[in-house]
């Protein structure tokens, strides 16, 4: 019984993410296409096109309180990267995190409103000048 | 209305599966060969050794009620292996048994444990360690372990890097000549097991220019050791303008080595490229993906297909399988991450059939179906994962999976 709602859930938590990625398509549509081409080529290979990472190496972006909290956190771990262990649902990874600070505001600003508003993430966007101001803090 | 039906059908399919005792994926074998689940769910199982009674050790990476070894024991003889025995508090990856001692690894320490005239072991709260202090910098940490005849071990110290650059995995950081961390990583070093407490310094960096040799053994026909290294990561993703997507995916090849004291595979400077079989130069270092580099570094017997993650490698030495397998190499390729957004490639074990410690044909996938599904697009979606190889004292082969915990035993049936 407690399995049948347990799927009975996920199905809804499927559903609504379908209906969750079609709004926010709408609503920042060029903001997450522009982000989604940012993910694929700077983010994908280590986090994977589902989000989800790949164990013991690279976290997952789906469901962390880094990618839908802080967004200055946020901005901070792309433009200065990570190589200090940090857990995530109860797991470390080994893998550094390179700084993208190569990334211009704007494609930041995209590839974070992007994650924040994929793999079943919904948060809010990120803008340029919120990104600019982080990098003028460095 | 159509999605919901859809869905509605989707959330029955799994009811059904969810009914099942337990997912099982059939891994497909060369005919003749049959396999059994010997363990399972004990997550993160990396390297395995099989003693002369038969009974299964294996090295956790994640800690199962708080223990990092577990050794499974078939007591009344019928194939099951229903005795339990969990120890050490530590996580990693290598684990071996030689001269009467279980040997195994955190990500800085060789531990070892010895054994009673019953194959008991004496000391399972106190190991003796016989390293310690080795460089555990998370990244390609991983301490695995082989033997000589002669009492030497010998253990892979990964390069806490990608290809040495200035700035690891930064695009654009150019990469330092001569690389500093070669001096205390990066190869395989060797250590006498007659000596305990050793340090890095007490040991011979026997072999250099490796990233990550995951998988070693010592080949007893030639006397030689071998080994399996995990190539670079990322050509397309940093240098799309020579790697395309589908190139920077089959590309660098992972590599099967013969190593001798003293040899340098030549990373960081070069990788493999089986489809020019020569020693590229990194871009990082100049390369442009023709231009070769190196020339001192020895080349490889066996390049394969990019990032599928050779994590362990057995010379095969026992009498059960054919001829053709004995003293052939078994390599456990963990599947890749590193070619998405192409699909993933490895998650099986494949054979190189060898005389005299050179491959005498191509290689074959042996055990494949681990990741229970074809192609692999999404990597977390993978069943199991090959990590370990052991061989049974009767010939048999055990392959581990650091995904969902398993062991399989794979046995030729004449
Ligand atoms: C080389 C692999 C790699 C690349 C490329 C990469 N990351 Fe990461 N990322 C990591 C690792 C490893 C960590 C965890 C580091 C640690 O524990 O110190 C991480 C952590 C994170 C985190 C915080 C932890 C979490 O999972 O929520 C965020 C957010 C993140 N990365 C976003 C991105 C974005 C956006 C990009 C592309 C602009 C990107 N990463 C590119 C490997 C990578």
């Amino acid at each position: 019984m407690r399995i049948k709602l347990a799927i009975f859930g996920l199905g809804l938590i499927l559903l609504s993410n379908f209906s969750n990625a079609q709004t926010s398509v709408q609503g920042k549509s060029k903001q997450m296409l522009n982000g989604k081409k940012v993910y694929d080529m700077y983010c994908q290979a280590c986090h994977q096109a589902d989000g989800n990472g790949v164990p013991r190496l690279n976290p997952p972006l789906a469901g962390t309180v880094y990618v839908t909290g802080s967004k200055t956190r946020l901005i901070d771990i792309v433009l200065n990267g990570l190589t200090d262990p940090i857990e995530i649902n109860g797991e470390e990874y080994n893998n550094p995190m390179a700084a993208h600070s190569f990334l211009t505001d704007q494609q930041i600003a995209d590839v974070l409103t992007y994650i924040r508003n994929s793999f079943g993430n919904k948060a809010g966007a990120v803008s340029v000048a919120e990104v600019k101001k982080q990098r003028a803090k460095k | 209305m159509q999605k919901i039906k859809l869905v509605v059908a989707m959330l029955m399919l799994l009811n059904v599966a969810a009914a099942q005792p337990k997912l099982q994926v059939a891994i497909q074998l060369p005919t003749g060969f049959t396999s059994k689940v010997v363990a399972n769910d004990l997550g993160r199982v990396r390297h395995i050794a099989v003693n002369s009674n038969g009974d299964l050790y294996m090295k956790l990476d994640r800690l199962v009620n708080g223990k990092g070894i577990y050794r499974l024991r078939d007591n009344n003889g019928d194939g099951v292996m229903e005795d339990t025995l969990a120890f050490g508090n530590y996580t990693g990856t290598g684990i071996g048994i030689n001269n009467g001692y279980l040997y195994a690894t955190s990500d800085q320490t060789i531990y070892r444990y010895k054994f009673d005239a019953n194959q008991n072991i004496v000391n399972l709260d106190q190991p003796e360690i016989v390293v310690d202090g080795l460089m555990n910098k998370r990244q390609h940490a991983s301490k695995s372990i082989t033997f000589d005849k002669v009492g030497n071990l010998y253990v892979n110290i990964g390069a806490p890097s990608n290809v040495c650059q200035e700035q690891d995995r930064q695009k654009g950081s150019p990469g330092l000549t001569p690389c500093p961390i070669l001096e205390n990583a990066g190869g395989i070093w060797q250590f006498n097991t007659s000596k305990t407490n050793q340090t890095l310094s007490d040991g011979i960096r026997y072999a250099t220019g490796m990233r990550n040799a995951l998988g070693i053994d010592w080949n007893n026909e030639v006397n030689d050791l071998f080994v399996t290294i995990h190539g670079r990561d990322m050509l397309y993703q940093y240098f799309p303008e020579m790697y395309n997507q589908k190139r920077g995916a089959e590309l660098p090849s992972e590599t099967f080595y013969r190593v001798k004291k003293g040899d340098d595979c030549g990373w960081p400077y070069i990788h493999w490229d089986h489809f020019q079989n020569k020693k590229i130069l990194n871009p990082e270092y100049g390369g442009d993906g023709k231009k070769e580099g190196a020339p001192n570094a020895i080349s490889p017997l066996v390049g394969f297909p990019g990032h599928m993650a050779p994590n362990a490698l057995l010379i095969y030495s026992g009498n059960q399988f054919p001829a053709k397998y004995k003293n052939g190499a078994f390599i456990a390729f963990h599947g890749s991450w590193n070619r998405t957004p192409e699909p993933q490639e490895g998650f099986y074990v494949v054979f190189v059939p060898m005389k005299n410690g050179l491959p005498t044909g191509k290689w074959e996938v042996f055990a494949d179906g681990f990741s229970g599904m074809s192609p692999v697009t999404n990597l977390s979606a993978a069943k199991h994962r090959p990590t370990g190889l052991a061989q049974g004292e009767d010939g048999s082969l055990y392959v581990s999976d650091d995904k969902a915990g398993y062991v399989w035993k794979i046995s030729y049936n004449k």
